[in-house]
């Protein structure tokens, strides 16, 4: 302290580097941190977007053709890439899943959060964090040993039991925790004063809930469902374990069917690097890639158009 | 403390008739011995009063002096909280509402309550005050006009929000806001009026603006007000009921309690010595 009060003003409060090395070092620490992510997101980014439309410019595909046939014939004399049926695959078990997901999950979160907190607390938060920690294949193969038979013993319509059903239903589940955990906090945000005010009034609590405190929490609810379909959207291995991986288009939700995902992951192993068919795996990966980024930017706008 | 001399003289005279008026004023609430614990800890204990009919009754006492507490249970609202539990009882005509066979759902249209921060539901001004009107089966576009303006008025709100009923209550400012809950209370057409400091969030404009709707109220309706703002408490209330740790230290006219307080406490307490 002594020694501060002989220095002159401008030693003491002029700005340098020199007197405090710390400052820069940490700033150029975590600034490093943010530069590596943004380039990893940028060049995967980058090389997805190359890799995928090389099969359109090199190999001169037609990307309509590609879009909207759903003639799949890699390994005829005349092959066809008509990547409809795997885009369709996709989204309608992403769609159907969050259809069975997103009314689940919201209504045990307005379990957790309204009626019962304790029980909610105590047994169903476990449980679900439990949920999201069991790996997808674990999914998978609970779905080939029980759902698989299950199916095919209940439903005349599906011989094999590999089916776009059962893919769905595998997939709620997966989704289930995530769409439950963020409804859950959205409705646990809201303020208390909110409930107080509708009960006050003389409004049951079920009255409550249905039309103050959901429509209040909505745009937060969609939210949670739509990251609950960017996770279904995304996910490989469980869906390809019971889907069926047929390349046409299914008539029923009995029959089998095939995702992007899973057609990707099927066929890497078999394509050369560089061929047609190598090239048209990528093409599916950017149209994974810019439907998650659909997603996300829906998840913005909804965020956005939060009220409270 | 101009206004506060103003308003003893006004009540001055009031009290002289009121003493005849006193024997045929009904009662419409009677404590009786009444305890509210939240678990082990005894936040009201042993209160006992009465609450007069078209009355403004004002509960004052330092934070954590059990008035809230009192208040939440008049109307059941501190069934919200699962550790709360009470004993004695409040009469409200002639039934104990803290009886387990009561439909609070029913009590709380009878017995409404404006809490301390403004709290309007996310919806239009109009469906602000609809909202719990519907669950009682009140339909109709003219019915349900009629109300909404009738409430925006006794709420003095009508004025500034008639062209915009259509728009966020969230618009609105703090006061109206707050004049907005209190007109969705009103629509209910509550027989008692529980107003939980209902002033203390808002500038003085809009204060002074709430006062005036409370001494308007006092026509139709049976308030409780729970103030922190003496001032308040002396202006607008009959009575007033002064808390500390959980007890009733005096309960008498406003008048009295503020002019003439036989405990020590409550003089200390109105003149700021303590609290």
């Amino acid at each position: 302290m002594e020694k501060q009060t002989t220095l002159s003003a401008k030693q003491r409060l002029i700005r340098s580097s020199s007197k405090n090395p710390g400052e820069t070092r940490g700033k150029i620490l975590v600034s490093l941190c943010a530069l590596i992510i943004i380039i990893a997101t940028l060049s995967i980014t980058l090389f997805l977007a190359i890799k995928g439309l090389q099969s359109f410019i090199v190999n001169g595909l037609n990307p309509l053709e590609f879009l909207f046939s759903s003639e799949w014939n890699p390994t005829s004399s005349d092959p066809q890439y008509g990547a409809l049926p795997f885009i369709l695959g996709s989204l309608a078990v992403t769609l159907l899943s969050a259809l069975i997901a997103g009314p689940l999950g919201i209504g045990c979160a307005i379990f957790m959060t309204e009626i019962s907190t304790s029980i909610g607390k105590k047994v169903l938060q476990p449980v679900i964090e439990l949920l999201v920690g069991i790996p997808s294949v674990v999914y998978g193969f609970i779905g080939l040993t029980v759902l698989v038979p299950f199916i095919r013993n209940t439903f005349s319509g599906s011989a094999t039991g590999f089916s776009l059903l059962t893919g769905t239903i595998v997939l709620s589940v997966m989704i289930l925790p995530t769409v439950t955990t963020i409804a859950t906090d959205a409705m646990s945000s809201l303020p208390n004063s909110l409930r107080e005010g509708s009960l006050a009034l003389g409004a049951t609590r079920w009255q409550t809930i249905k039309k103050v405190l959901i429509p209040a929490a909505l745009p937060s609810l969609m939210t949670a469902i739509v990251l609950g379909m960017a996770r279904a959207f995304g996910e490989a291995l469980a869906v390809q374990m019971v889907i069926g991986n047929v390349r046409d288009l299914p008539g029923s939700l009995l029959d089998p069917s095939a995702t992007l995902t899973t057609i990707i992951t099927l066929n890497m192993g078999y394509t050369t690097y560089g061929s047609v068919d190598n090239n048209t795996l990528w093409s599916m990966g950017l149209i994974l890639l810019i439907i998650s980024f659909i997603f996300i930017l829906i998840i913005r706008y909804l965020s956005a158009r939060r009220k409270i | 403390m101009g206004m506060l001399k103003e308003k003893v003289d006004k009540s001055k005279q009031k009290t002289s008739d009121k003493k005849e008026e006193k024997d045929q004023s009904e009662l419409i609430l009677r404590v009786n011995d009444l305890s509210i614990y939240y678990g082990s800890n005894q936040a009201v204990k042993n209160i006992s009063f009465d609450i007069e009919k078209n009355s403004i009754t004002a509960l004052i006492g330092p934070s954590g002096c059990g008035k809230s507490t009192f208040l939440r249970s008049v109307n059941r609202m501190n069934d919200l909280i699962p550790i709360s539990h009470n004993q004695g009882e409040i009469i409200y005509e002639d039934l104990n509402i803290l009886d387990k066979n009561i439909d609070v759902i029913a009590l709380r249209k009878e017995i409404g309550m404006v809490f301390q921060k403004p709290n309007p539901f996310p919806k239009s001004i109009y469906n602000n005050i609809t909202h719990a009107l519907r669950f009682y089966g009140i339909k109709g576009k003219k019915r349900l006009d009629a109300i909404v303006e009738e409430s925006l008025r006794k709420a003095a709100l009508w004025d500034e929000v008639k062209d915009r009923l259509d728009q966020s209550a969230f618009a609105l400012s703090g006061g109206q806001q707050q004049r907005l809950c209190i007109a969705r209370t009103l629509a209910m057409q509550p027989n008692i009026l529980l107003l939980d400091e209902p002033a203390s969030a808002l500038d003085p404009v809009s204060n002074a603006k709430i006062e005036e709707l409370i001494f308007e109220l006092k026509k139709d309706y049976t308030i409780v007000i729970v103030t922190h703002n003496m001032q308040q408490a002396s202006r607008v209330s009959d009575k007033t009921a002064f808390f500390l740790n959980g007890r009733i230290v005096e309960y008498d006219d406003t008048e009295t309690i503020f002019t003439n307080p036989s405990v020590k406490e409550t003089e200390d307490y109105i003149s700021g010595r303590f609290g």
